[in-house]
C-alpha cells in the first residue's frame, strides 16, 4: 500500500497541473470538478432556498403583504428549478465525481475533458434562467411542471427558461455517460459489479435513468419553443394538439426524475449506516435489486401524477397498481437498513444523525406517497399542501439530508481534516426539527383544502401556515451553519488519518486524507481490496 | 388496522372500547403538533384544520373511508417499523457496550416475509379503491347536465338543457381585500377569497353531471366536500358527478386546483346545493329572467381573455351569497 502511496505521489510532480484559476476552468480532475460540482450545488441550495423563504414569508399571514402573485409564482416556479436541478442534481454529481474513482481504484473519471464541459455549462445555464427575473413579464410563473396552454404565457423568459432546461439536460447526460463509463471500464479488476460500493451502483442506475428520460425532457421543451415561436401545435388543442400530451411526455421524464433525486441517497445511507452500525450491510444483493426494480418501474407510473385529468379507468386502475407495487423494493430498502442496524454496535457521529433522520423521514415521506397512490383519494389530495408535504419529505429530509449525511461523511477524507462535530451536530438537531415543524403542518392544511401554488389563502388556513414558515426560517437559517462548518474544517480542523471513521469499510479509506491528486495510478492490489470493499 | 374480530360474547363492549380508543388515538394524532392546551383555539382559523373532510355526498365518504383506512394501515407498519429502528438504536448502541453480529448480513426466510407481506397488505388497499374508482367513473343515468369551463379567472356554468348560463367570480369584498397591501383585515371579510359573486346552484338529492372544460389554461374544479376534483382542459370534456345529500342543502366551497396564472389562487367555487323544488323554481325564474335580458346572443362559450364581459344576464341569478357584478 504505502508502496503504492509513494508512487502516485512521486508522479504528481512531473504532471504540468495548472494553478490559480486555470486550475479551475481548465479543471480535469476528478476532484476539482467534484469540488465546483459541490460548491455549485451548495450556492444554488442557497439561491433556491431563498425563494422558498419568500415564499414562506408571503404564506406567513392571509392577504398579499409583500409580492405580487404573478411574482409569487415566479418564486414558486424557480424554486423548484434551483433546488431540483441547480441544488440536488448537481451535488450528486459532485459526488459522484469525488467518489466513484476513489471507490473503483481509479485515477480519475474516464472522460475528464467531458468532464470540464459538463460542469461548466451549469453556470451559463443558472445565469441565464436566474437573469429571467429581469426581464419584461419577469421569471417564468407557469410552475416547474412547465404545462402548456399556461406556460405558453410566459413573457421574454420563455425562450431563457426552454435554452437553460436543454443545457441543464445535456450536461446531465454528459455526466451521466461519465459515471456509466467510468464505473464499466475503470474497476479494479477484482472488483466485480456485485462487489461495488451501493453508492456506485445507485449512481449507476441513475445514471441509465438520466440517460433514458432527460432526452424526453428536451423534445418535450422544445416542442413548447415551436409551439411558441414556429406556428406549430403539439400542444394546442385549437390546432389538433393535445395539451395532456405534454403532461404524459413530462411526467415520463418526471417520475424518473424524482428517483434520479433519490437513489443516491439511498446509495449514500447503505454506506454510512453500516459503517456506525459497525455491522456489514444487510441485504447487499437484495439492495441492489431493489434499486434496479425501482428503477424499472419509475417508468411505468408517470401518470400518477396526473390523475385529475380524465384518464380512462382502466389507465388508472393500471398507474395506481404499478404505482402502489414501488412500495415493496422501497420496503425492502428500509427493512434493510433496519436489519443492519439490528444487533450492530451503533454511534451517532453526524454522518448517522443524518442517515438516520433520512431513514424516518423518508419513511414518513413514502407512506403519504402510498396514500397518494390511492386514486379516490388522490382526488382529494391532488394539487393540495398534502402532495406539497409529501414531496418535501422525500426530498429534504431525503435527497438534501442524504446528500448532507455524504458530506459530513467524506469531508474528512476531502480535507484531510474532521471537522467540529459539536457544531455539525447542532446542524443536525435544528434541521431535524424545523423540517418537521416546516413540512409536517402541510399535511393538515393539505387535508383541509388548501391548494398548492397559491400566494393568498383563506383565513382558516392561517395558524398552520404560520407554523409552517416559522419552521421554514428556523430551517433556513440553521443551513448556515454547513458552509462555516466547511470553511472552518478546511482552515483549522484537526488533521486527520485515512481512515476517518473506525468502522469505515471501502476503497476511499485505504487512500490518505486528502487523497492524492491521481487517486488510484495503479489499481489496488486484491488485499488492499478485500480489506478494503467488504459491505 | 386494529383488530376488531372477537369473541361474540362480549364483542359489542370491547368494539365499543376500540371504537374509543381509536377515535382517541386519531384525535391525538392529529393533533400532536398543535399542542392544544397552550395555544389559542379560535372558531374559523383553526388548529382544529387537520383532515380531509367528510363531505355531503356518498363519494366523498368513500373516499375518507378509504383516506382513513390507508392512514390508519400506514399508523400500524409505521408503528411496527419504527419501533424495531428505535428499539435498534437503543438496545444496539456502542456506549452500552453492544458487540456486533457481524455474520448477520443475509436471511432469505425473512427477505421473503418482507417482500411477501407487502403485496398482501397492498391488495388489501387496493381492492376497495379500485371499488370505488370503478364508482366514481361511472357517469350514467344523470338527471342534470351542467358544462363547467374554467377560464382566467373565474367559472362559467351553463344548464345546457335550460337556457342558463351565468359566470361566478371572486366576490367584491374578497377581491378588494386580497389587493397588495390593500390595508383591509382579511379576518374580517366573510369567506375570504372562498366567496363568489353568483353561486353555482343545485339541486340536492340529484346526480348531477358536470361537462368540464377550459377555455384558455387548464384549470380544475374541486370541492373537497363532494369529493370530485377534475381538470378543465381547453379542447376536452371531462365528467364528473356528484349526488349531495337529500338533507345537506347549504353553501359547499373550493377552489381552482390547477396552477393557472396570476390569480390562480382568486377563482374559488361556491356551490349553493338548494331542495328539488326550491332549484326547480330558482332555474324557471332564472330561464325566464335571462331570456328576457339576453339579446339572442348565446351566452356560453367564454372565449380566452374575456374576464371581464359578464353576460347581462348573470345579475338576475339570485343567490344567498350575491353582492355587485365583481369587476
Amino acid at each position: 500500500m504505502a508502496e503504492v502511496l509513494t508512487h502516485a505521489d512521486s508522479h504528481d510532480d512531473h504532471d504540468a497541473k495548472p494553478h490559480g484559476w486555470q486550475r479551475w476552468v481548465y479543471a480535469t480532475n476528478h476532484k476539482d470538478i467534484g469540488t465546483m460540482y459541490l460548491i455549485f450545488a451548495c450556492t444554488m441550495f442557497f439561491i433556491g432556498g431563498g425563494a422558498a423563504m419568500l415564499i414562506r414569508l408571503e404564506l406567513f399571514s392571509p392577504g398579499l403583504q409583500f409580492f405580487d402573485p404573478q411574482f409569487f409564482n415566479s418564486l414558486t416556479t424557480m424554486h423548484a428549478l434551483l433546488m431540483i436541478f441547480g441544488a440536488v442534481m448537481p451535488a450528486w454529481t459532485g459526488l459522484a465525481n469525488w467518489m466513484i474513482p476513489l471507490q473503483l481504484g481509479a485515477p480519475d473519471m474516464a472522460l475528464p475533458r467531458l468532464n470540464n464541459l459538463s460542469f461548466w455549462i451549469l453556470p451559463f445555464a443558472f445565469t441565464l434562467l436566474l437573469a429571467s427575473f429581469f426581464v419584461p413579464g419577469g421569471a417564468p410563473a407557469g410552475g416547474w411542471t412547465m404545462y402548456p396552454p399556461l406556460v405558453l404565457q410566459t413573457g421574454a423568459a420563455f425562450p431563457m427558461l426552454i435554452f437553460s432546461i436543454h443545457l441543464m439536460g445535456a450536461s446531465s447526460i454528459l455526466g451521466a455517460i461519465n459515471v456509466i463509463v467510468t464505473i464499466m471500464n475503470m474497476r479494479a479488476p477484482a472488483i466485480s459489479l456485485l462487489r461495488m460500493p451501493l453508492f456506485v451502483w445507485t449512481w449507476l442506475i441513475t445514471a441509465y435513468l438520466l440517460i433514458a428520460v432527460m432526452p424526453v425532457l428536451a423534445g418535450a421543451v422544445t416542442m413548447l419553443l415551436t409551439d411558441h415561436f414556429f406556428g406549430t401545435t403539439f400542444f394546442t388543442a385549437a390546432g389538433g394538439g393535445d395539451p395532456v400530451m405534454f403532461q404524459h411526455i413530462f411526467w415520463f421524464f418526471g417520475h424518473p426524475e424524482v428517483y434520479i433525486l433519490i437513489l443516491p441517497a439511498f446509495g449514500i445511507v447503505s454506506e454510512i449506516i453500516p459503517t456506525f452500525a459497525r455491522k456489514p450491510l444487510f441485504g447487499y444483493e437484495a439492495m441492489v435489486y431493489a434499486t434496479a426494480s425501482i428503477a424499472f418501474l419509475s417508468f411505468i407510473v408517470w401518470a400518477h401524477h396526473m390523475f385529475t385529468v380524465g384518464m380512462p379507468l382502466a389507465a388508472q386502475l393500471f398507474f395506481m397498481l404499478s404505482t402502489m407495487l414501488i412500495a415493496v423494493p422501497t420496503g425492502v430498502k428500509v427493512f434493510n437498513w433496519t436489519a443492519t442496524m439490528w444487533k450492530g454496535s451503533l454511534s451517532f457521529e453526524p454522518p448517522m444523525l443524518f442517515a438516520l433522520a433520512f431513514l424516518f423521514l423518508f419513511t414518513i415521506g413514502g407512506f403519504s406517497g402510498l396514500m397518494l397512490a390511492i386514486v379516490p383519494a388522490d382526488y382529494q389530495y391532488q394539487d393540495t399542501y398534502f402532495v406539497v408535504a409529501h414531496f418535501h419529505y422525500v426530498l429534504v429530509p431525503g435527497a438534501i439530508f442524504g446528500i448532507m449525511a455524504g458530506v459530513y461523511y467524506w469531508l474528512p477524507k476531502w480535507t484531510g481534516r474532521m471537522y467540529d462535530q459539536a457544531l455539525a451536530r447542532w446542524h443536525f438537531w435544528l434541521s431535524a426539527i424545523f423540517v418537521n415543524v416546516l413540512f409536517f403542518p402541510q399535511h393538515f392544511l393539505g387535508l383541509a383544502g388548501m391548494p398548492r401554488r397559491i400566494p393568498d389563502y383563506a383565513v382558516q388556513f392561517t395558524d398552520w401556515n404560520r407554523v409552517s414558515s416559522i419552521g421554514g426560517f428556523g430551517f433556513g437559517l440553521a443551513q448556515l451553519l454547513f458552509p462555516y462548518l466547511i470553511w472552518k474544517c478546511i482552515r483549522s480542523g484537526q488533521p486527520i488519518g485515512n481512515r476517518a471513521w473506525e468502522g469505515a469499510h471501502g476503497l476511499e479509506w485505504e487512500l490518505p486524507s486528502p487523497p492524492p491528486f491521481h487517486s488510484w495510478t495503479t489499481p489496488p492490489s486484491d488485499a488492499v481490496i478485500a480489506r478494503g470493499a467488504e459491505h | 388496522m386494529l383488530p376488531e374480530k372477537t369473541r361474540p360474547g362480549w364483542s359489542g363492549a370491547l368494539q365499543g372500547t376500540l371504537k374509543m380508543i381509536r377515535e382517541k388515538l386519531a384525535s391525538l394524532v392529529f393533533a400532536l403538533a398543535a399542542s392544544a392546551g397552550a395555544l389559542p383555539v379560535y372558531a374559523e382559523s383553526g388548529w382544529n384544520q387537520l383532515n380531509m373532510t367528510r363531505g355531503v355526498t356518498h363519494i366523498s365518504r368513500e373516499i375518507y373511508a378509504l383516506h382513513m383506512k390507508i392512514f390508519w394501515i400506514c399508523v400500524v407498519i409505521g408503528v411496527v417499523v419504527f419501533a424495531a429502528m428505535i428499539w435498534s438504536l437503543i438496545a444496539y448502541r456502542r456506549s452500552r457496550g453492544a458487540v456486533p453480529d457481524v455474520t448477520m448480513v443475509h436471511n432469505t426466510r425473512v427477505e421473503i416475509v418482507w417482500t411477501i407481506v407487502p403485496v398482501i397488505i397492498l391488495v388489501v388497499m387496493a381492492v376497495p379503491a379500485a371499488k370505488t374508482l370503478i364508482e366514481i367513473e361511472d357517469t350514467t343515468r344523470s338527471e342534470l347536465t351542467i358544462k363547467v369551463t374554467g377560464f382566467q379567472w373565474g367559472w362559467e356554468y351553463d344548464y345546457l338543457d335550460d337556457g342558463v348560463a351565468y359566470y361566478s367570480r371572486l366576490d367584491h369584498q374578497s377581491d378588494a381585500a386580497r389587493e397588495l397591501l390593500s390595508g383591509i383585515d382579511p379576518t374580517t371579510v366573510p369567506h375570504y377569497l372562498l366567496n363568489v359573486d353568483h353561486p353555482f346552484v343545485v339541486p340536492v338529492d340529484t346526480k348531477v353531471r358536470l361537462l368540464v372544460t377550459g377555455a384558455d389554461v387548464i384549470h380544475s374544479w374541486w370541492v373537497p366536500a363532494f369529493g370530485v376534483k377534475k381538470d378543465a382542459i381547453p379542447g376536452f370534456v371531462n365528467e364528473a358527478w356528484f349526488k349531495i345529500d337529500k338533507d345537506k342543502p347549504g353553501l359547499y366551497r373550493g377552489q381552482c386546483a390547477e396552477l393557472c396564472g396570476r390569480d390562480h389562487g382568486f377563482m374559488p367555487i361556491v356551490v349553493d346545493a338548494r331542495s328539488r323544488e326550491d332549484f326547480a323554481a330558482w332555474l324557471k325564474q332564472t330561464a325566464a329572467a335571462q331570456k328576457q335580458a339576453a339579446a339572442p346572443a348565446a351566452p356560453s362559450g367564454a372565449a380566452a381573455g374575456t374576464a371581464g364581459n359578464a353576460p347581462a344576464a348573470a345579475p338576475a341569478v339570485v343567490a344567498a351569497a350575491a353582492g355587485p357584478g365583481s369587476s
